[in-house]
C-alpha cells in the first residue's frame, strides 16, 4: 500500500480533468455527479431549515402572532416535504453513496452513468416544481396528503407539489436501480458480497426500498393529482371512495421511506466506528443481515401510522406486533456498534463524535419508536409533539448526524484536503447541544399533550417551547459552521493523502482526489472488509 | 476486470468504458431493465390494490361497470397486443441474430400493432365518453347506483389511461430502436437496447393481460340482482 504523500493536487484527478460548467452539467461521472447533489440537496437543506425557523419563532410565544394558522399550515408541510423529498433522501445515497458506493467495490462508475446523471436533473426539475409551488403560495396538505382534504378542502398547490415529488420520486428510483444493478454485476475481481463494505449494504438494502416502494408513492399521488385534475372518484367518500385506502397506499411507501432516511445513515456509522476503534466490525454478517432485515420488515408495518384512523383492532394488534419486530434488528446494530467499540483503541476526530452523537441519538428515537408502535400508548401520543420529537431524532440525530459524519470522514477523499479538525469538533458538539435542545423538550411536550400542527398552545406550554426554539437556534449555528469552514478548506485545508485516517476500504487505496476512473488499475481484493487487525499498529494520523 | 479481461481481444466500439466486457455490460442492462419493471409492476399495483378493494366492497356496482365494457373491442385489443408481442420477440432473435433487416420489418410491425392498440383503445375511449362515463368531467348513470359505478370508471380510466401511455411511451422506443437498427447500429454481439426494450414492450402487454380480464371479463356475463 502506498503512503507517499506526493502533493495529489499535482495530478490529474476527477476535478481538475476539465473545467467549466459544461464539463459538470454534462458529466458522467458519478464523483461529480454526487458533488452536483450535495450543491442542490444543501441548498433545500437552507429551504427547509428556513421554513424551521419560521416554525420555531412563531411557537417562541403560545399566541399565534407571527404568522396566520393558514400560513403556518404550509411552513410545517413545506417543511416536511422539502427535508424528506429534497434533503434527507437524496442525502446520503445520492451524495456519498453515489460517491463512494462504485470506489468501495472497485468499479470505474455506476452501472448507468447517463441514468445517473438523468436522476440528478429529474430531482433539479422535481426541485424547481417544489420551488414554484413554494413561491407561488404554497401547499398546506402537511408532508402526507391526506385524502379528502388534499382533493376537496384546499386550494393551494396541491397538483404542483405532488408533481414535485413525484418527479424527484423517480430520482430516488433509478438512483436505487442503479445501485442494485452496479453493486449486483460491477464489482472487482474478489470483491464477494461477504467482504462488501457495510455501507454498500446498507446503500443495497436502500435501493430495494427506493426501487419498491418509490413506485407506491408515486402511483398514490397520480391518483390524488387525477382526483383532482379530472374529478375522477378514487378516495372521494361521497362517491363511496375510501380515504383510509390512500393512508394505506402512503404509508406503504412512507413507511420504508422512514428507513431510507436511515439505513444509509447506519452504514456511514458503521465505517467510521470500526475506523476510529481500529478494530473489524463486530458480528459482521448480522450487521449485513441487520440492514436488509430493516428493509424487508419495513414493508410489513405501515399501518402503525393509522392507529387511530378507524383501522380494524385486530389489525392494529398485528401491526404492532410487527413493528417491534423492527426493534430486533435495530438493536443488533447499536450492540454491534458498541461491541466494535469495546477494547478498540478510540480517536476521537470529528466523525467519530458524530458517530457517537448518532448512536445515542438513534437510540433515544428507535426506543420511542418502541412507545409510539404499542396501540395503548400511540393513543395518547398520537398527533402530539412526542411523535414529531420521535422522528426527528431519528431522522435529524440519525440521519443528519450520520451526513455530516460521513461528509467529514470523506471530505479529504472528496476534496483532497483536510477540514479544520478543531472547528470540526466544535461544530460536532454545538451540532449535539442544539439538537437535544430543540428535540427533547418536544418529548415532554408531547406527553403532556401538546398537539402537533397548531400555530397556537396553551401557555403552560410555554418554558418548553422557548428551550426548544433556543435549542434550534443553536442548532443553525452548528449546521452554518460546517458549511463555511468546508468551503474554506477547499482553498485552505491542510492538503490530503491518499489515506488520512488509515483505514481499510478500496476507496482509501487510491489518490485523493480520485482520478476519473477511479483506479489506476482495477483492483483484485484478496481481504476482508475491515481488516484493521492488519492495519492496527498504524497510529491515525490528523 | 482483470481475470475477465483476455476476452476482449477485440475491443468492440459499442463496450462503455466502465464495463470491462460485453457480456458484463449486457448482463447490466437487461438487469436494469428487469429492475425497473419491478418498479412498474409496485407503480400498477397500487392501483390494482385499489380495485381489489373497492371491487370486494362494491361488488353489484363493479358488475353494473363491467358490463358497459365492450367485450369484443377489448378482444380484438388483446389479439392485437399480443401479436405486437410475438413480433417484438421476433425482432429481438432477428437482432440476436444480427439480421438487420428482420429486426427493423418486425420492429415497424410491431409498432404498427402498437398504434392500433391504442386507436381501438380511443374509440372505446370516445364511446365511454358519449355516453357520459368519465366521473367528473362528463358523468350521468341512470339509476341510484351512479356514485359507486363513478368509482368502478374511475379504475377504468386511470388504469386503462395509465396502461396507454406506457404504450405510446413503448411505441417512442420501438421506433427509436427501429430508426438506430435501420442505421446499422446493431450486431449480433451488441443488441441491449433491443431486448430491454423488447422487456419492456413484454411487460406492457401483460398489464394488459391483467387489465382485459378484469375490467372486460369476470363479470361480464353476471346478471346483476
Amino acid at each position: 500500500m502506498a503512503t507517499a504523500t506526493v502533493p495529489t493536487a499535482e495530478r490529474e484527478n476527477y476535478l481538475n480533468k476539465e473545467y467549466g460548467i459544461k464539463s459538470w452539467l454534462l458529466t458522467t461521472d458519478h464523483k461529480r455527479i454526487a458533488l452536483l447533489y450535495l450543491i442542490l440537496i444543501t441548498f433545500f437543506f437552507f429551504i427547509g431549515g428556513f421554513f424551521a425557523l419560521l416554525i420555531r419563532l412563531e411557537l417562541l410565544t403560545p399566541a399565534g402572532d407571527l404568522v396566520q394558522a393558514d400560513t403556518y399550515n404550509k411552513l410545517f408541510t413545506m417543511h416536511g416535504q422539502v427535508m424528506v423529498f429534497f434533503f434527507l433522501i437524496p442525502a446520503v445515497p445520492a451524495v456519498l453513496g453515489n460517491f463512494l458506493v462504485p470506489m468501495m467495490i472497485g468499479a470505474k462508475d455506476l452501472a448507468f452513468p447517463r441514468i445517473n446523471l438523468l436522476s440528478w436533473y429529474l430531482l433539479v426539475i422535481g426541485g424547481v416544481l417544489m420551488m414554484y409551488t413554494i413561491l407561488t403560495g404554497g401547499v398546506d396538505t402537511g408532508w402526507t396528503f391526506y385524502t379528502p382534504l388534499s382533493t376537496q378542502f384546499l386550494n393551494t398547490h396541491v397538483v404542483a407539489a405532488a408533481l414535485a415529488i413525484f418527479v424527484a420520486g423517480f430520482s430516488s428510483i433509478l438512483t436505487g436501480l442503479n445501485f442494485i444493478v452496479t453493486i449486483h454485476r460491477m464489482r472487482a475481481p474478489g470483491m464477494t458480497w461477504s467482504r462488501l463494505p457495510l455501507f454498500v449494504w446498507a446503500n443495497y438494502a436502500t435501493a430495494i426500498i427506493q426501487v419498491l416502494g418509490t413506485p407506491v408513492l408515486a402511483i398514490s399521488l397520480m391518483l390524488v393529482a387525477l382526483e383532482r385534475i379530472f374529478g375522477l372518484a378514487i378516495f372521494d367518500p361521497q362517491r363511496g371512495g375510501d380515504p383510509l385506502l390512500f393512508q394505506h397506499l402512503f404509508w406503504f411507501y412512507s413507511h420504508p421511506a422512514v428507513y431510507i432516511m436511515i439505513l444509509p445513515g447506519m452504514g456511514v456509522v458503521s465505517e467510521i466506528v470500526t475506523c476510529f476503534s481500529r478494530k473489524r466490525i463486530f458480528g459482521y454478517k448480522f450487521m449485513a443481515l441487520a440492514v436488509i432485515a430493516i428493509a424487508v420488515l419495513g414493508f410489513l408495518v405501515w399501518a402503525h401510522h393509522m392507529f387511530v384512523a378507524g383501522m380494524s383492532l385486530y389489525a392494529g394488534m398485528m401491526f404492532s406486533l410487527l413493528s417491534y419486530f423492527v426493534a430486533v434488528p435495530s438493536a443488533i446494530k447499536v450492540f454491534n456498534w458498541t461491541s466494535t467499540m469495546y477494547k478498540g483503541s478510540i480517536s476521537y476526530n470529528t466523525p467519530m463524535l458524530y458517530a457517537f452523537g448518532f448512536i445515542g441519538l438513534f437510540t433515544m428515537g428507535g426506543l420511542t419508536g418502541l412507545f409510539v408502535a404499542a396501540l395503548g400508548i400511540d393513543v395518547h401520543v398520537t398527533d402530539t409533539y412526542f411523535v414529531v420529537a420521535h422522528f426527528h431524532y431519528i431522522m435529524v440525530g440519525g440521519m443528519v448526524i450520520a451526513y455530516l459524519a460521513g461528509i467529514h470522514f470523506w471530505w479529504p477523499k472528496i476534496s483532497g484536503r483536510m477540514y479544520p479538525e478543531s472547528w470540526g469538533k466544535l461544530a460536532a458538539l454545538i451540532i449535539f447541544i442544539g439538537f437535544n435542545l430543540t428535540f427533547f423538550p418536544q418529548f415532554v411536550l408531547g406527553y403532556l399533550g401538546m398537539p402537533r400542527r397548531y400555530w397556537q398552545y396553551s401557555p403552560e406550554f410555554q418554558v418548553l417551547n422557548v428551550l426548544s426554539t433556543a435549542g434550534a437556534t443553536i442548532l443553525a449555528v452548528g449546521y452554518i459552521l460546517p458549511m463555511v469552514y468546508l468551503l474554506w478548506s477547499m482553498r485552505y485545508g491542510k492538503i490530503a493523502d491518499e489515506n488520512p485516517w488509515n483505514a481499510a476500504g478500496l476507496e482509501w487505496k487510491t489518490a485523493s482526489p480520485p482520478p476519473t476512473f477511479n483506479f489506476d488499475e482495477t483492483p483484485t481484493v484478496t481481504w476482508e472488509a475491515y481488516n484493521y487487525d492488519e492495519l492496527k499498529e498504524a497510529p491515525v494520523e490528523r | 476486470m482483470s481475470d475477465r479481461a483476455p476476452v476482449i481481444a477485440t475491443h468492440s466500439p459499442a463496450l462503455r468504458h466502465h464495463f470491462s466486457n460485453m457480456e458484463q455490460q449486457m448482463e447490466a442492462s437487461v438487469m436494469g431493465m428487469w429492475v425497473f419493471l419491478i418498479t412498474e409492476i409496485m407503480f400498477f399495483g397500487g392501483m390494482f390494490c385499489g380495485y381489489m378493494v373497492y371491487r370486494h366492497q362494491y361488488y353489484s356496482a363493479w358488475v353494473a361497470g363491467s358490463q358497459k365494457m365492450d367485450f369484443w373491442w377489448g378482444t380484438l385489443n388483446t389479439i392485437v397486443l399480443l401479436c405486437s408481442s410475438l413480433t417484438m420477440a421476433l425482432g429481438v432473435r432477428a437482432a440476436q441474430l444480427g439480421r438487420r433487416k428482420s429486426v427493423v420489418i418486425f420492429l415497424l410491425i410491431t409498432i404498427l400493432f402498437g398504434l392500433g392498440f391504442l386507436g381501438i383503445k380511443g374509440i372505446e375511449y370516445h364511446s365511454h365518453w358519449t355516453e357520459h362515463q368519465f366521473p367528473g368531467l362528463n358523468w350521468a348513470w341512470p339509476d341510484a347506483n351512479g356514485n359507486l359505478v363513478a368509482l368502478f370508471f374511475s379504475f377504468y380510466w386511470a388504469m386503462t389511461g395509465f396502461h396507454a401511455l406506457h404504450m405510446v411511451i413503448g411505441v417512442g422506443l420501438v421506433a427509436f430502436i427501429a430508426y438506430h437498427a435501420w442505421q446499422g447500429r446493431y450486431s449480433a454481439e451488441y443488441y441491449n437496447p433491443v431486448e430491454t426494450v423488447g422487456l419492456y414492450w413484454h411487460f406492457v402487454d401483460i398489464v394488459w393481460i391483467y387489465l382485459y380480464p378484469l375490467l372486460y371479463l369476470i363479470s361480464h356475463k353476471h346478471i346483476s340482482g
